[in-house]
């Protein structure tokens, strides 16, 4: 079986002894600050980025893929602890594990989200192990038009999954390709929208960007009001859940692995959505549905297990693909692109051990997760006392010292100022910044697509729907757009995000 | 009736948005265009510019129809402190050198919060200068040097 002796060779290069420290490190820095009040995952692995560029391109992205699979891990546990999700996607497990936490039973809180997104995690990446290759044949046979229209499908999901009002995502997204485009263009060399400024030929530095408008912009949010955090238990005790819980969990951690992982897919960010989608289940399907909002069993295995499997598969688009579902998978995307590795169908055929080491180390970084965060979580629970004044001199700190380590530019420290005001300023203004990262990251590729397609087909633009591939897949796009505008769709979908506010 | 009423939020997302758009067209128009066929620099940014106007302009039409919330409070202290961190970070690098220049950039940063006290700000920011030192000169050996040129050493 090929499936084998591919797994082989990514548990071989994902247990070499230097690539299971890095994901060590990831895991516990992911975890360590996805505890920390006021920060998500999306902030952390960008905070954290440059510290990888110094490492092998394996040893990175491993360590990345730790930090994501961590801080979504520390999200959950201030959900269940202090109410405060730390992530989008762990705030419906915020709604009946407080209440778990608050009948004392925090300890079996933790343990059943831990045990559920292990679960999930396990079989999730068998997935991604099982749908990549076949997905990446199909991905190599993709030309321009089909590039172009599956990146159109892509940033159309990522509006249908953005939180408010759909023009102002729209406007988002193009805001974020006409930024993308900042820099030399690639046919004529003739510099565009760089003001002049030299520094800014190669285009903005996209952990520049992407530390301003989700690092900086989060800390300006956070310091509006102060507010002094009180811990709900300073001791958590009886880790281990009840036989009763046990199987009150079995059910909802199945239901929510296979709704996670199909939703994960899904380009736009399925994690948050598939959390939701599985809540819902859960309560529909119970025998006591009046439970739910009390402190549920299933309220917390359900959501948890299916946002650990939809992290999992939206690695899926990525690694064969080299689109990313969320603004965590653009960053991974930079990532990539920073150690030289061209994301998309063919690194899974020139780096097979990459491309595999990254897929098994899911599972092992998974793994550590439960091991060890179990026995740590009276050290999370202390480090949740931190004040946040103390922090956020700290991460401006690291912030700063991150971005100038990636190209020595000065320029660039003037960048993250520049678009944490402009990404403080968004969200002020009820904008979400995930479709402008987005656009941000597929802005040049869509563009450089779209000519060379325009190229090859003689300036006939019905390429993209003569092609058949190209074709279904601007058909997908216009059909999500046009079930997002949909009345009855557009009042559902208000609903969810004002629930999850 | 008061008709000319507008949400404000929706106001200034919109006008913020069309006039970037007009920015950017403008940009774009005074490179090449070129034709579908060849596209020139200027062609997929006019077009882009061109959406981003359009999605502005709707915004400004559904801030004279629908009401939202208030924007709320806007955090001027810490944009005072935050946002010339990394900027002071920028300048003095090279300069000063990482020592001085990570300390003054984490004391700036430290008084974005009103309830850091100056003593506070001074210790952690010379503990993080300590730390920062150990783990990225010492410990990633990244090729910053600890004091410049501008203080003679």
């Amino acid at each position: 079986m090929d499936l084998f002796s591919n797994l082989a060779l990514g548990f071989a290069t994902a247990t070499s002894l230097e690539n299971l420290f890095f994901c060590l490190i990831g895991v516990l820095l992911g975890t360590l600050i996805g505890v920390l009040p006021g920060i998500g995952a999306t902030a952390t692995i960008a905070m954290l980025l440059p510290i990888t560029f110094q490492l092998e391109p394996v040893s990175s992205l491993i360590m990345l893929a730790g930090i994501y699979y961590g801080a979504q891990y520390g999200g959950s546990t201030t959900a269940i602890l202090i109410n405060m999700p730390g992530e989008s996607s762990s705030a419906v497990t915020a709604i009946d594990g407080y209440q778990m936490a608050r009948k004392g039973k925090a300890g079996a809180a933790l343990a059943i989200a831990a045990i559920g997104s292990f679960f999930a995690g396990t079989v999730s990446t068998f997935l991604v192990a099982i749908f990549a290759p076949p997905l990446t044949e199909i991905a190599l046979q993709f030309g321009a038009a089909e590039y172009f229209s599956l990146m159109v499908v892509g940033l159309v999901s990522s509006i249908a999954l953005a939180h408010g009002s759909i023009v102002k995502a729209l406007a988002m997204v193009a805001l974020g390709l006409l930024l993308g485009l900042v820099g030399t263009d690639i046919y004529t060399g003739t510099p565009r929208f760089t003001l002049g400024i030299r520094e800014y030929a190669d285009g903005l530095n996209f952990v520049a960007v992407a530390v301003g408008v989700f690092g900086i912009a989060e800390i300006l949010r956070n310091l509006e009001n102060e507010k002094s955090r009180s811990v709900l238990v300073s001791k958590v005790s009886g880790l281990l859940p009840t036989k009763e819980d046990f199987r009150a969990m079995v059910a909802p951690v199945l239901r929510g692995t296979v709704i996670g992982s199909i939703l994960g897919i899904l380009p736009g960010g399925g994690a948050i959505l598939a959390a939701f989608a599985s809540y819902t289940v859960e309560k529909k399907v119970s025998k006591n549905p009046q439970e739910f909002g009390q402190g549920a069993v299933a309220g917390v295995a359900g959501p948890e297990s299916a946002n650990n499997a939809g992290a999992q598969t939206s690695f899926i688009p990525l690694l064969t693909l080299g689109i990313p579902a969320n603004p965590v998978m653009a960053l991974m995307i930079g990532a990539m692109i920073i150690q030289g590795i061209v994301p998309g169908p063919n690194v899974a055929v020139e780096q097979p051990a990459l491309f595999w080491g990254i897929i098994a180390s899911m599972w092992i970084g998974n793994l550590m997760l439960v091991v060890l965060n179990l026995p740590l979580i009276g050290l999370w629970v202390k480090l949740l006392t931190i004040p946040y004044y103390v922090l956020f001199p700290i991460i401006m700190a690291f912030c700063s010292i991150g971005v100038y380590s990636v190209n020595s530019n000065v320029y660039d420290l003037y960048s993250v100022a520049f678009f944490g005001f402009i990404g403080y300023v968004l969200v002020k203004l009820r904008c979400e910044p995930a479709p402008l990262l987005l656009g941000f990251v597929l802005g040049p590729l869509l563009e450089e697509n779209l000519r060379r397609a325009m190229i090859l087909s003689r300036g006939d633009p019905t390429t993209f729907v003569t092609r058949p591939i190209s074709a279904g897949l601007l058909f997908v796009a216009a059909l999500v757009l046009v079930v997002v505008f949909l009345p009855s769709v557009k009042k559902k979908r208000e609903e969810v995000f004002v629930e999850e506010d | 009736m008061n008709s000319l009423k507008f949400d404000t939020t929706n106001l200034i997302c919109g006008l913020l948005f069309v006039l970037t758009g007009i920015y950017f067209a403008y940009q774009a128009f005074e490179l090449e265009l070129g034709t579908a066929f060849r596209m020139g620099p200027g062609y997929f940014p006019f077009i882009l510019a061109c959406a981003l106007m359009l999605f502005g302009v709707i915004i400004l039409v559904q801030a004279a129809r629908v009401h939202g919330e208030p924007i709320g409070h806007i955090a001027w202290r810490g944009m005072l402190f935050i946002l010339p961190a990394p900027i002071f970070f920028g300048l003095t690098v090279r300069g000063l050198g990482f020592v001085p220049a990570l300390f003054f950039t984490a004391l700036i940063a430290s008084f974005a919060s009103g309830r850091m006290k100056p003593l506070t700000a001074v210790v952690l920011s010379a503990a993080l200068t300590v730390f920062a030192v150990a783990v990225f000169i010492y410990g990633l050996g990244l090729p910053f040097r600890s004091f410049g040129p501008w203080l003679g050493l």
